[in-house]
């Protein structure tokens, strides 16, 4: 009897368990989304809606805010901006794809001198604060007239200081079967041959990976932004969105909840597509999203 | 070590050693400069953008600097009225220590434990990961600031939540008691990363010793304290390195919630903050630098800690 009941009463156990499981990450799930929810909801809702309604589902959809949250601040529109975004961001995720790619190719294939001394300097390199490097890197580019460029935002990415994507690369390449390299020096390619033919395309996941973070902390970054753009013309969405908070100030709570909104689709998008491939890489590397 | 398994299948095709040797040489010598071609713009870079403003910013922490007149040597003076003289440095750096020591053990917790929950075999797991992850995703960004401003502003959810319960809202960020921990609530509700790395970890604990701990009697609790928190320290040493140092760090929110002043009364005067407001508000270069160089030395003995403490309580499996 005792061995009949044992089971029975487990599985029944597991079962109720389980559905509690799941009440339990739906309310989560709900508690940490709420915010966001309620900022979409505000985004279409009229101004007057805004702090009166607790729901974050509007009443009806209002598309005035997008709107006026456009061209809203002193003349330039969130076109400027984004089109700016995605120009910081195309530059970087070009330099980074480059030169962390060679850098990681040496250091995971190439035998040199002093090999062991400069990968721990690149390792070192990931621990040290922006804010140590920032103002001699600011005193170089003002030198050089490029404060109120995007040079100071991509020109470092060609030159692999994002020590981040040359480690999670050389982890990558050092994963890819040594055999490929040696049967193709045999017939005679040297090391850029086997670099270009061989390694970049095999180790597409890691640039995609690398693609894939370039882009979010770009977009989202603050910043670097801040201190080196200075006319709206040249402001990103980052830039853009701080005008809200000097200019228009408790007025037009709608239209910045709508921009606000808008500045999150690209990164969200990004998320949907390569979720996985996203996830991966934090499991992975502890890339901080 | 590498070298010599590159030049294995030519050595086996050459007949007289010291040809082999010749080859080899030269083969030693390609690697060389291919190696620095390679690396050339990384080196650069690093001299650059790196290693030489480090390098610089030390020799700028010992001098007074505005952009315009040359450096002025005034030795170790910025150090000295930082920790002696300026109050508002003091107080960033309790602000930075507060919000370090609250947000970062609370925003683990939260990450272990969804991961815990998470890594139950349920449907809709994909799903769950993700929902939990989206924070973190948009996190860094100014949007987020600003919701967050709304959020707890005077009028925002948090006041009206509160009010269908009968207290009447106060402003959570203009209120100098309650606008720091408005931001460590916002850090702690970015676990999603952290928390993909617990989950990444978890599923490395080998199935048997579970097994092994309910054959021997041990319930949920004994099995958490004994086998999960044990194998997985090494994955909470990752995740507490890689937490301390960017939460060091932290600038955007404070930036946006205080409309760039560190405000109310200070409150929310982060290091970083307070070190642009120095640097490129007041354009006292030395004294920023200064400041760099002491959040330097603060992260390395953070992360030194860290790992030092480590060998106490971070068991590796292969120590086994």
């Amino acid at each position: 009897m005792a061995s009949l009941a044992g089971p029975i009463k487990t599985r029944r156990r597991r079962r109720d368990w389980r559905w509690l499981l799941h009440v339990v990450l739906i309310v989560g799930a709900f508690l940490m989304l709420y915010p966001l929810l309620w900022m979409i909801g505000s985004s279409f809702k009229p101004e007057g809606e805004i702090f009166s309604n607790l729901n974050p589902i509007p009443t009806r959809l209002d598309f005035s805010n997008y709107i006026k949250g456009w061209t809203l601040g002193t003349g330039t529109s969130f076109s400027t901006f984004f089109l700016n975004s995605f120009i910081v961001c195309l530059g970087a995720i070009v330099g980074n794809l480059l030169s962390c790619s060679l850098a990681a190719y040496a250091f995971a294939r190439i035998n040199f001198h002093f090999k062991g001394i400069l990968f721990a300097l690149m390792i070192g390199t990931l621990m040290l604060p922006f804010h140590v490097t920032v103002v001699p890197q600011y005193i170089i580019f003002n030198r050089l007239g490029w404060i109120n460029t995007f040079l100071p935002l991509i020109v470092p990415k060609f030159f692999a200081v994002d020590a981040f994507f040359i480690f999670l690369m050389v982890q990558f390449i050092r994963g890819i079967p040594l055999e490929l390299e040696q049967a193709a020096m045999v017939d005679g390619c040297n090391r850029f041959q086997i670099f270009t033919l061989i390694i970049l395309p095999l180790m597409m996941p890691a640039l995609v990976t690398t693609t894939i973070f370039t882009f979010i902390w770009t977009w989202n970054d603050f910043f670097s932004q801040l201190l080196y753009l200075n006319t709206e013309k040249n402001y990103t969405v980052s830039l853009g969105l701080r005008q809200f908070l000097d200019a228009s100030g408790q007025s037009s709570w709608g239209s910045m909840f709508a921009m606000t909104t808008l500045s999150l689709v690209p990164v969200f998008l990004v998320f949907l597509f390569f979720q996985k491939r996203l996830v991966e890489g934090i499991a992975t590397t502890g890339l901080k999203g | 070590m590498q070298a010599a398994r590159h030049s294995a299948p030519p050595a086996a095709l050459t007949s007289s050693p010291s040809k082999e040797r010749q080859r080899r040489r030269r083969r030693q010598l390609g690697d060389n400069s291919w190696g620095y071609l390679f690396l050339a713009p990384w080196i650069i870079g690093m001299l650059l953008f790196l290693a030489g403003p480090t390098l610089v910013s030390l020799y700028l922490s010992f001098t007074n600097f505005n952009l315009l007149n040359p450096p002025k040597w005034i030795g170790a003076m910025n150090y000295v009225r930082l920790f002696t003289m300026d109050s508002r440095y003091l107080t960033s750096l309790r602000v930075t220590f507060t919000y370090v020591a609250f947000a970062v053990p609370l925003n683990l917790a939260f990450a272990l434990a969804l991961a815990m929950l998470l890594n139950a075999k349920i449907k809709g797991l994909g799903l769950y990961r993700a929902v939990y992850y989206v924070p973190s995703l948009l996190g860094g960004s100014v949007a987020i600031a600003i919701l967050w401003r709304q959020v707890f502003g005077p009028s925002g959810i948090v006041s009206q939540i509160l009010a269908v319960f009968g207290v009447q809202g106060a402003s959570w960020v203009s209120s100098p008691n309650s606008a720091l921990w408005t931001l460590i609530m916002l850090h702690v509700w970015q676990f999603g990363s952290p928390m993909i790395i617990f989950l990444a970890g978890l599923k490395q604990i080998p199935k048997e010793l579970y097994e092994a701990a309910v054959v021997d009697g041990a319930g949920r609790w004994q099995q958490f304290r004994m086998i999960t928190v044990p194998m997985l320290t090494p994955v909470i040493f990752f995740n507490l390195i890689l937490q301390i140092i960017n939460s060091f760090q932290a600038f955007t929110p404070a930036f946006i919630v205080s409309g760039g002043t560190g405000g109310p009364l200070d409150s929310t005067l982060f290091y970083t903050l307070y070190l642009y407001l120095q640097g490129f508000g007041n354009f006292r270069m030395g004294y920023a630098s200064a400041m760099g160089w002491v959040l330097l030395i603060i992260i390395g003995a953070f992360t030194a800690l860290a790992f030092l403490s480590s060998k106490y309580w971070v068991h590796y499996e292969d120590e086994r």
